[in-house]
């Protein structure tokens, strides 16, 4: 079989073109790459942007201290407080349902069951993670408020307890799944080298295990509040959404994530209210920023102390 | 003390912290079942030929959920199509190309930040960013921009840990034969990584299917006589269609909106669980 003359221009050129469309990818592959710094200015960007209005008319520090949250009386009063409040205190009644059930739950998972139980487990805190949040709402309505309602005698049952309780639920897959993955990386020889000593199970556990899980274990509860904090759709279905200064669970509260799914649907686009709407999200991104970030230098700290 | 009560007390309070946590985790349980079979039991009686195919009538209290659940669909196809190729992507730079400094640190704590954004937060970066700036109006892109936003993290890092778990011996191997880097990763690492990449991606795009706060001002609308025609339709969606029924239809039918809860949850979940079962599955298998 006899070569075509041309055989190696076409090599050349097949080269050639295989080469450009590389550099095409590649291109692609770096700009995808650094596209998640990208995101996050953007949303931080767009976000100052739109609170200018607002930072410069209603002013950062009269927003973040007041404490009386009127939009649309004229002219409107946009205190954030009881927002800020409403969100900390439904924030802080998931944590008191989510952590001590989650890290025990986690421990269980992590030191005294088997591979059976444990993927059980698994699948079952990975459904429970896929449960829409506007479902936990739903069984909120149905479930917790009659519930809250019944058992304090209270006229309604939208309270920041229904709220926070729902919240809890919902994040226990966070705090457990990180807070096993801490256990879950303690070294194995710790353990026996504990047990070596003649220590049981639990005594292994309690004074060797968690105290050196206990970063992750941290961190494991910041991200379980980031995630609170944030929440959305089961809040402002479940606390009632009253606008005022929070003093007992009991009250309905209203939250900062509540506060804009709520008005942000019927305020004039680049007026006052939508510019604050867009405030407390700012509020709200800087919060769960600080939260995340703490919660992952924590994690990576953990990270570096077990590779060696 | 003598050593025998010693003894004692440490097996009492193995005992005690065994029936502790395990409570615990039977609680959790418990807790996931209660969910499971609420939703189930008051949902099944909804379903049926008609709420799966007609319309909704009179603000939702009557007929069914047909459009619903097509935009559902439409917004998750679109956020898939948009989500993947930009993921994997973003995946393969961080696992093949990031050079070990300070820059890839930034990027990865930016993935990991990005994951922890309230999604109403998105919500607002979508509207001002998407439906405003962009001028895509509210609409299934702008929704499911807003969504590749927020489940990108997901499948940026299911792409990159899958990648990382492929041995070194296979891309030397391919590049001993000749091929560049890029037709190594084309050709050998990701056919390799496509089970891990897959079920991450599901995972995270499940999540965005259910998510409520993101959509609520790029695109999503109570009512529809039509179904979407277009990516620049507005749609109805599932979980949207929940929070809608129970926020301002006075008298809202339960039946029908728990159907929907059932619909959205079979959907997400039996998706979800199947994937993961897949990945533990290809994990137990595949020893390199």
């Amino acid at each position: 079989m006899s070569i075509p003359p041309s055989h190696g221009e076409r090599r050349r050129g097949r080269t050639t073109m295989r080469r450009a469309a590389e550099g095409v990818v590649l291109a692609f592959i770096y700009v995808c790459g650094w596209l998640a710094i990208i995101i996050l200015a953007a949303i931080a960007l767009f976000l100052i942007l739109n609170s200018v209005r607002a930072l410069n008319e209603a002013g950062l520090g009269s927003m973040l201290s007041g404490t009386a949250w009127y939009p649309t009386s004229n002219p409107g009063k946009f205190g954030m407080l009881p927002l800020i409040l409403g969100s900390l205190l439904v924030t802080a009644v998931a944590l008191v349902v989510s952590v001590p059930l989650g890290v025990a739950a986690a421990v269980f998972i992590s030191e005294f069951s088997g591979t059976g139980v444990k993927d059980i487990m698994k699948s079952i805190i990975e459904f429970m993670a896929a449960v829409p949040s506007v479902v936990y709402g739903l069984i909120g309505v149905a479930v917790v408020i009659p519930l809250v309602k019944d058992v304090f005698a209270l006229n309604s049952g939208m309270t920041a307890l229904a709220g926070g309780i729902v919240l809890g639920v919902m994040s226990l897959p966070t705090v457990i799944s990180i807070s096993e993955d801490a256990l879950h990386a303690v070294p194995f020889d710790l353990r026996q080298g504990s047990a070596a000593l003649g220590n049981t199970r639990w005594q292994t556990t309690y004074k060797v295990t968690i105290p050196a899980a206990s970063s992750g274990i941290f961190a494991a509860v910041m991200l379980g509040l980031g995630r609170a904090i944030g929440e959305t759709m089961a809040v402002l279905m479940l606390t009632g959404n009253a606008a005022i200064m929070p003093t007992s669970v009991l009250e309905s509260v209203r939250t900062m994530t509540g506060t804009i799914a709520a008005e942000m649907g019927e305020v004039v686009q680049g007026g006052l209210h939508y510019s604050v709407l867009f405030a407390v999200g700012l509020v709200l991104f800087v919060i769960t920023f600080a939260i995340n970030l703490a919660a992952d230098l924590v994690l990576e700290g953990q990270r570096k102390r077990w590779r060696r | 003390m003598s050593r025998t009560s010693r003894t004692r007390r440490a097996r009492s309070a193995e005992a005690v912290a065994r029936i502790l946590t395990g409570g615990a985790a039977l609680g959790v349980v418990a807790v996931a079942l209660f969910v499971l079979g609420y939703i189930v039991y008051n949902g099944i009686g909804a379903i049926d030929f008609t709420f799966l195919t007609d319309v909704p009538r009179d603000r939702g209290r009557e007929g069914g959920i047909l459009p619903v659940i097509v935009g559902t669909i439409w917004v998750t196809t679109a956020t898939a199509a948009l989500t993947l190729p930009i993921g994997v992507l973003a995946g393969i730079y961080l696992s093949e190309y990031a050079p070990r400094n300070l820059a890839t640190r930034a990027i990865r704590l930016a993935i990991t930040n990005m994951a922890g954004v309230p999604s109403i937060v998105y919500g607002l970066f979508g509207l001002a960013a998407f439906v405003l700036t962009a001028g895509l109006g509210r609409s299934i892109i702008a929704s499911a921009l807003t969504l590749t936003c927020m489940t990108l993290p997901v499948v940026i890092t299911a792409t990159e840990e899958a990648l990382r778990q492929i041995p070194q011996d296979l891309r030397q191997a391919s590049l001993a034969l000749g091929a560049t880097r890029l037709r190594t990763i084309y050709k050998v690492v990701l056919p390799a990584a496509a089970p891990g990449i897959i079920t991450g991606s599901i995972l995270g795009l499940a999540r965005a299917a259910g998510e409520t706060a993101p959509i609520l001002f790029t695109g999503a609308v109570f009512q529809m006589r039509r179904l979407p025609e277009d990516l620049s339709s507005q749609f109805m969606s599932l979980p949207y269609h929940i929070y809608a029924q129970v926020t301002s239809v006075p008298g809202w039918n339960r039946t029908l909106v728990w159907g929907t809860a059932l619909v959205l949850v079979a959907g997400v979940s039996v998706v979800s669980v199947i994937a993961a079962l897949w990945r533990s599955a290809q994990r137990r298998r595949v020893k390199w």
